[in-house]
């Protein structure tokens, strides 16, 4: 060191001689300030990825140094997020580096009081142990009869946090073994979304993306806390509203969404139905509907048959209806001169009195969640329905609408959903100024209308609204349905759902049929996309089981096990209860305290021979058994348990390669930057190995129940180690023609088993032998659809159904709300979006007669899934509960419904069982025993059920307590003081929350009397840094019959000061509710 | 007084006024608290890039804030504040009668008795406004930084980006900036004796990147820039909110003739900065130093001259 860099190094020589004379600046700047180098510089690498929260798909830039993780922050080159996060997002640097996560495999024996340590490859054995082992005792050949060729006593849970290729896998291997209760989250959070799109446009998807938001004119979010639950999404309805759109905000609680909008409307939880009705029946009586739109790409002038009748003329009941079986006969819904069915493949998957219904030779719709294979495709039709444009005949579905709807005026609006008249209008007069050609406005929901008895017709009613008011298909308008899983799309699209194959095929039916023409047979007249379904159908069978599946044994058709009516995640629960059910798999989900009825759920678990959980952390639902609060009641003894508990810890998001799928059908691609720790490692490495352990153990087997398991392919290259190659996952499910060479497009799937592909909608996500979902060209070298970021399907197409954004000839309804329009001279369609549509066929073009499949199609058949081309104002099939919404009361409810003498929706799905009380309804002695309103939201603070929030310091310390939202005139009925404790009761269970006291909860005036709401986050429980009560405890197994979705969103309760009391006496305060209400095992069950 | 001496208003060029000639232009913070989603992405953001400690788990009953305010251990704060009042052309449904006044939302039920029945007031007659303020605080940054000028050991700096800086490796933890602060930003950890607050993310901003809470702020609430523009395009802002209906808004901090000289660090407000908790007319609390130095050197040479009088008076 020389004389001048030794003094240079001494600030006061610096500062007597530089610039700095007073020693507040360079001269004050120490040696380490100057070598400061941020570590996003001196990374080795950067490794682009997803981030693993909510479903908006926010890109994520990982940098990695000397093999570790050490920085996590937005992708500004996501045309989606832009670079941003939310907290959570921002967290997942501690989320998947931090102290919380478990890096050992844990066992628990039966009766043992607590874990055990276990080495990772004699777990696995002794799972496969446990699965084969279960599955030979519990397997059954036939039922009543019928071949099922199926266990029941096995189930797994979960897989909306994980990548498309995971549930790839356990949907291949569990369904291989014989397993059909095979569930996600999909179902607790987003299946009546699919039953609702699904029905009215032909798939069952958001039929939007993000980005187009900032185009809208108005913006109504409702059953949504958007910008809490999804906030870097929210910067595009930000975006709109610089621009000028007008942000109303529906919704029981004043939210952090609501803050931003330019109209808060608050509303009884549960009645949205009511209140979109009434719009509904505004537009139609103030003629603002579109009604060029409406005739052209809708089903407004279709005649319905003679026998139809309206809930109006039934005192709100559809006809059909047969009390005894609690489902409707739909055959009295049909179209006039068309012989309607349920959609493609669903005519086969009936309940045991539609197979009766069947044998007598009709037709019908029922229950076992059929809906839902509207996921990527309408109902389908027969025959050729009649039409009066003028849409005056009295049959007309349009007439029908004005009549059903004609019941919800503003008056009834205000007496159902405690909203005022002028308030009510002014949300009228915002949409309907800001739609028809020039302007359009998009609607954003998310479960706080899927949770319901009629969760899938709320969404109906907002389809309705939407196609009314010419708002599907175009810039700026759409349903944006808001996911909140990272890749919950991806598990019901690549569905570990029950009753669904990949692409929506449906999951057959025991004895419906005999094999797979049976199952496919398409009649002639039908058109769409659907008539193809023997292709989609053959080459998954030939994805799985390869050779093995040929034309001699119908491609291995009777190698998939047969459902005979509900398997749902609810009916599991209740099969734990019953000891039916053995073994189950938790795949990162938390039931113990994120699904309905938390304690139904532990005590189910309680009731398993062994269970498998796989998380970061050792959530709720791996714990039960040694501190659930069942043991703290004495309702259970840690030694009495004779379950045993596998912990496994998982692999996150930075560490494995796959795919997510978007809230927007948007399949992202997250690379691994590094290898898990320990014993953690991906569910694809846990399902590829269980797979080939099962089978090195059946080898050999002559056994025919062996023979699924050991004919399927399952030969994926291993890398890294013994990592399987996600990639080559995706590849099997993009598919293969004969020579093995990727397909570009599901038009190229066969039937003849040349074609192989493990989910057809994804058909093209690996073509050229690209992965396309990989695809990262930054936003500022795109336009704003941004098509060469990642892959969407179908055919990466971004808004659906665009063929509407132009008239019926073929040119933009106006040149602000241009999307996509005919070229006559180049002879095809062109715009900014990839063509929902054959992209040559004219405008003018007819089909010749006797076309059949996409070639029946018309040039105007804007909603090509469906079966007559239409959006449907009216579903003529396809749902269980009615061909329109209506509005009945949520199966808690302190209100007699004004509409109908039918209180509740007559076909939802009951589960009578002593932890399972129902209150008496609105109206009945005993019902104000549990007097007020209560509703569940998410925080922007936590996620779910908390397992990827509680445990994570950063989050926790924001939002560190389980707390409830009360108004100042509750808390002065009830005493409650602001910061203070108070116990929450049900019929189901009692929980203690801290009081926000707030006038963003206001008591609403309904038919006269003042309703109080309560707002509770339910992300709790008891484990985990940050605890509390789950709100889950105090919520009922009440479903939508459709898609089995619980009623979350509107429960009643009581609220009183204080905390909950702790041991037998928790559970004599809720008994004595009970009594109080004079609740029996039938209340709240009639029909 | 020297040629560094802030002007009145603070130097138009802090960074070059402490020694750094050839620096990048100054840049700072624009905090457009209309755009708050309150999601505290930034306080989270922040913590993971400077790995700051957590601070405990504190239900504070304060509306959706649990942080309480800016500390040691947290750098950027969001404040939520819940008001009966219009924002602009917002309004809610909410039917209560009465709107009181600004910020006066009774939140706590003294028991007074009401004939009132909860809810009648419902319908258009009795609607009241209602408003939910969220706001990303952070240290200012000021022109004239009072924390740095009472620094003893120069382990607070002005760096070459005009920000000010705690350097951990000088800081001993005397504790003299803490009272100095305006805003009441600086703060000790008490584990650790250190004072700490926000750097602007000094190591980012030498790698060509924006602050970490910047870069996660889903709505472009906080906005990183050279401080110039930010006014400018501040200034644009308010114009249109006004011109969209929200009377309220203002901005806070922007101006260079203010008590600190202007801060770094600025916001675009809807109410007074004391609804957010911010002082309404910051000064830097050393502004009166010199010339208590001066007042100080007068009276020490008028002693020494009276003292010397005596010494001479008694010669004589």
């Amino acid at each position: 060191m020389g004389i001048r860099q030794w003094l240079d190094a001494w600030p006061v020589y610096r500062q007597l001689t530089g610039d700095d004379p007073l020693g507040r600046g360079a001269a004050a700047e120490s040696a380490r300030s100057r070598a400061l180098t941020a570590r996003t510089r001196t990374a080795d690498r950067v490794v682009t990825s997803v981030c693993p929260y909510c479903a908006v798909g926010c890109s994520q830039n990982v940098y990695v140094r000397d093999d570790e993780v050490v920085q996590i922050e937005g992708n500004p080159d996501s045309p989606v997020s832009r670079g941003r996060l939310c907290p959570k997002g921002a967290a997942s640097l501690q989320l998947t580096t931090g102290p919380s996560r478990r890096r050992t495999v844990l066992y628990r024996p039966p009766h043992a009081r607590d874990w055990q340590q276990l080495d990772l490859d004699t777990a696995m054995d002794m799972v496969a142990d446990r699965v084969i082992e279960t599955r030979r005792r519990t397997w059954r050949w036939e039922e009543d009869g019928r071949r099922v060729a199926r266990t029941l006593g096995i189930a797994s849970l979960g897989g909306a946090t994980l990548d498309n290729e995971e549930n790839y896998l356990i949907k291949k291997l569990l369904t291989s073994l014989g397993v059909i209760q095979v569930e996600n989250q999909a179902r607790v959070c987003h299946s009546a979304t699919v039953a609702g799109l699904g029905t009215s446009f032909g798939r069952g998807g958001a039929t939007t993306f993000m980005q187009d938001l900032q185009h809208a004119d108005c913006i109504v979010i409702e059953g949504s806390n958007f910008a809490e639950a999804h906030p870097v999404g929210f910067q595009w309805v930000m975006e709109a509203k610089a621009r000028g759109a007008v942000v109303v905000h529906v919704d029981p609680h004043f939210s952090r969404t609501s803050a931003h909008a330019d109209l808060h409307v608050p509303i009884r939880a549960g009645t949205d139905i009511a209140f979109l009705g009434g719009i509904i029946n505004h537009v139609i009586t103030h003629g603002a509907y579109f009604r060029d739109y409406l005739l052209a790409y809708t089903n407004a002038a279709t005649i319905v048959c003679e026998d139809y009748r309206d809930t109006e003329d039934l005192d709100g009941l559809f006809s059909g209806f047969s009390p005894q079986d609690r489902d409707y006969d739909p055959d009295s819904w049909q179209y006039e001169g068309a012989q309607v069915a349920a959609a493609a493949g669903q005519r086969e998957q009936m309940s045991r009195a539609e197979w009766a219904a069947r044998e007598e030779g009709r037709h019908r719709v029922g229950s076992s969640g059929r809906s839902e294979q509207h996921g990527s495709g309408g109902a389908a039709i027969t025959g050729e329905p009649s039409y009066d444009e003028t849409l005056e005949h009295p049959r007309c579905v349009f007439q029908i609408l004005r009549r059903h709807f004609a019941r919800y005026t503003p008056e009834v609006v205000r007496d159902v959903c405690g909203i005022p008249e002028e308030t009510f209008l002014e949300v009228c007069r915002h949409l309907t100024e800001n739609s028809g050609r020039d302007r359009t406005s998009a609607f954003c929901y998310a479960v706080g209308w899927t949770q319901h008895t009629t969760g899938s017709q709320f969404i109906r009613a907002a389809s309705i609204l939407q196609l009314l008011l010419g708002n599907i298909g175009r810039p700026g308008g759409g349903i944006q349905a808001l996911r909140g899983h990272a890749s919950i799309q991806g598990s019901s699209d690549i569905p570990t759902l029950f009753n669904l194959l990949p692409g929506y095929i449906p999951m057959p039916h025991a004895h419906q049929h005999f094999g797979l023409d049976d199952f496919v047979r398409a009649d002639a007249a039908r058109k769409g996309y659907w008539a193809n379904m023997r292709a989609y159908a053959v080459s998954l069978l030939k994805a799985w089981w390869g050779d093995a599946a040929t034309a001699d044994n119908d491609y291995g058709f009777d190698y998939l096990p047969r459902l005979t009516g509900s398997h749902a995640t609810y009916d599991t629960v209740m099969a734990q209860l019953d000891g039916s059910c053995r073994g189950y798999f938790l795949m990162g989900e938390n039931p113990a305290v994120g699904s309905a009825n938390s304690r139904a759920q532990r005590l189910g678990m309680a009731n398993l021979e062994w269970l498998v959980v796989r998380d970061f952390s050792l959530i709720e639902s791996a714990t039960w058994w040694k501190d659930g609060p069942e043991i703290e009641t004495g309702e259970l003894r840690t030694e009495d348990i004779g379950t045993e508990v596998f912990f496994f810890p998982a692999a996150s998001h930075t560490e494995k390669s796959g795919s997510f799928t978007n809230t927007n059908r948007m399949l992202q691609w997250h690379d691994a930057a590094v290898r898990p720790k320990g014993d953690a490692r991906s569910d694809l490495w846990f399902m590829y190995h269980l797979g080939r352990i099962i089978r090195e153990k059946l080898a050999g087997s002559t056994d025919p129940m062996d023979r699924p398991v050991l004919d399927l392919t399952w030969d994926y290259p291993l890398e890294d180690g013994d990592e399987p190659s996600a990639e080559a996952v995706l590849a099997e499910i993009n598919g293969r023609d004969a020579a093995g060479r990727p397909l570009s497009r599901y038009q190229e799937l066969r039937d003849d088993g040349s074609t192989s592909c493990g989910c057809w909608i994804y058909c093209g996500v690996y073509a050229d032998g690209v992965n396309q979902s990989r695809r990262r060209r930054p936003a500022d070298q795109q336009d704003w659809i941004a098509a060469e970021w990642a892959w969407a399907w179908p055919a990466n197409r971004r808004v659906l159904y665009n063929r509407a954004s132009a008239d019926p000839d073929g040119r933009p309804w106006s040149e602000r709300k241009a999307l996509v329009w005919w070229d006559p001279e180049e002879g095809r369609w062109a715009g900014h979006d990839v063509p929902d549509f054959d992209g040559t066929r004219p405008p003018d073009y007819r089909p010749p007669e006797g076309a059949t499949g996409p070639d029946a199609l018309t040039g105007t058949d804007a909603f090509i899934m469906q079966a007559d081309g239409r959006g449907w104002l009216y579903a003529p099939a396809g749902l269980t509960d009615g061909p329109l919404p209506t509005h009945y009361e949520p199966q808690d409810s302190p209100v007699t419904s004004p509409l109908y003498s039918q209180q509740r929706c007559p076909t939802r799905l009951v589960y009578p069982h002593p932890l399972n009380r129902y209150h008496p309804a609105g109206g009945d002695p005993g019902a104000l025993v549990y007097p007020y309103v209560i509703t569940t939201y998410r925080l922007t603070e936590h996620f779910t059920a908390g397992g990827m929030s509680r445990w994570t310091p950063y989050l926790s310390e924001l939002q560190p307590e389980f707390f409830c939202e009360v108004s100042p005139e509750l808390a002065a009925e009830r005493g409650l003081r602001h910061g203070d404790w108070a116990t929450l009761v049900s019929a189901r269970n009692a929980i203690e929350a801290r009081v926000l006291v707030t006038e963003r909860m206001v008591p609403l005036r309904v038919a006269g009397r003042v309703v109080h709401q309560i707002g509770l986050p339910y992300h709790w429980g008891p484990n985990g840094y940050s605890t509390g009560d789950a709100a889950n405890e105090l919520s009922s197994i009440a479903l939508d019959s459709n898609v089995h979705i619980q009623e979350v969103k509107a429960l009643t309760a009581d609220i009183r000061p204080g905390r909950r009391p702790r041991g037998p006496a928790l559970l004599e305060l809720v008994r004595e509710y009970q009594r109080r209400a004079g609740i029996t095992d039938t209340t709240g069950t009639e029909v | 007084m020297t040629a560094n001496d802030p002007a009145p208003g603070g130097p138009a060029d802090p960074a070059g006024a402490a020694g750094h000639p050839d620096h990048p232009p100054r840049v700072g913070f624009f905090t457009d608290t209309s755009v708050c989603i309150g999601c505290k992405a930034c306080e989270v953001a922040c913590k993971e890039w400077n790995a700051i400690p957590e601070d405990g788990l504190n239900f504070a009953a304060t509306s959706y804030d649990n942080s309480g305010g800016l500390g040691a251990d947290t750098w950027r704060h969001v404040a939520f504040i819940e008001q009966r009042r219009p924002l602009g052309r917002q309004h809610t449904g909410v039917a209560r009668d009465g709107a009181g006044p600004a910020g006066e939302a009774a939140a706590v039920d003294l028991g007074m008795p009401s004939f009132e029945r909860p809810g009648d007031g419902a319908g258009a007659d009795g609607r009241g406004e209602f408003r939910w303020l969220m706001s990303s605080d952070v240290c200012k940054h000021c022109t004239e930084a009072a924390c740095l000028d009472v620094c003893p050991t120069g382990a607070l700096f002005r760096t070459e980006y005009g920000t000010v800086v705690v350097q951990e490796d000088i800081c001993n933890g005397c504790g003299y900036c803490v009272p100095a602060c305006p805003y009441g930003v600086i703060d000790k950890r008490e584990d650790d004796g250190r004072v700490w607050k926000c750097t602007m993310c000094y190591d980012r901003l030498g790698a060509g990147q924006q602050p970490a809470c910047a870069q996660a702020c889903p709505t472009d609430s906080i906005q990183f820039g050279e401080l110039d523009e930010l006014r400018e395009r501040a200034a644009r802002r308010v114009t249109d909110l006004q011109l969209a209906g929200v009377d309220s808004a203002r901005l806070y901090g922007e101006d260079p003739g203010d008590g600190v000289g202007g801060a770094g660090a600025f916001f675009l407000l809807l109410d007074d900065p004391e609804v957010y908790g911010l002082p309404p007319d910051p000064v830097v609390t050393t502004r009166d130093l010199p010339a208590m130095w001066r007042h100080a050197g007068t009276a020490a040479a008028v002693l020494l001259a009276g003292l010397a009088a005596t010494f001479l008076g008694r010669r004589r």
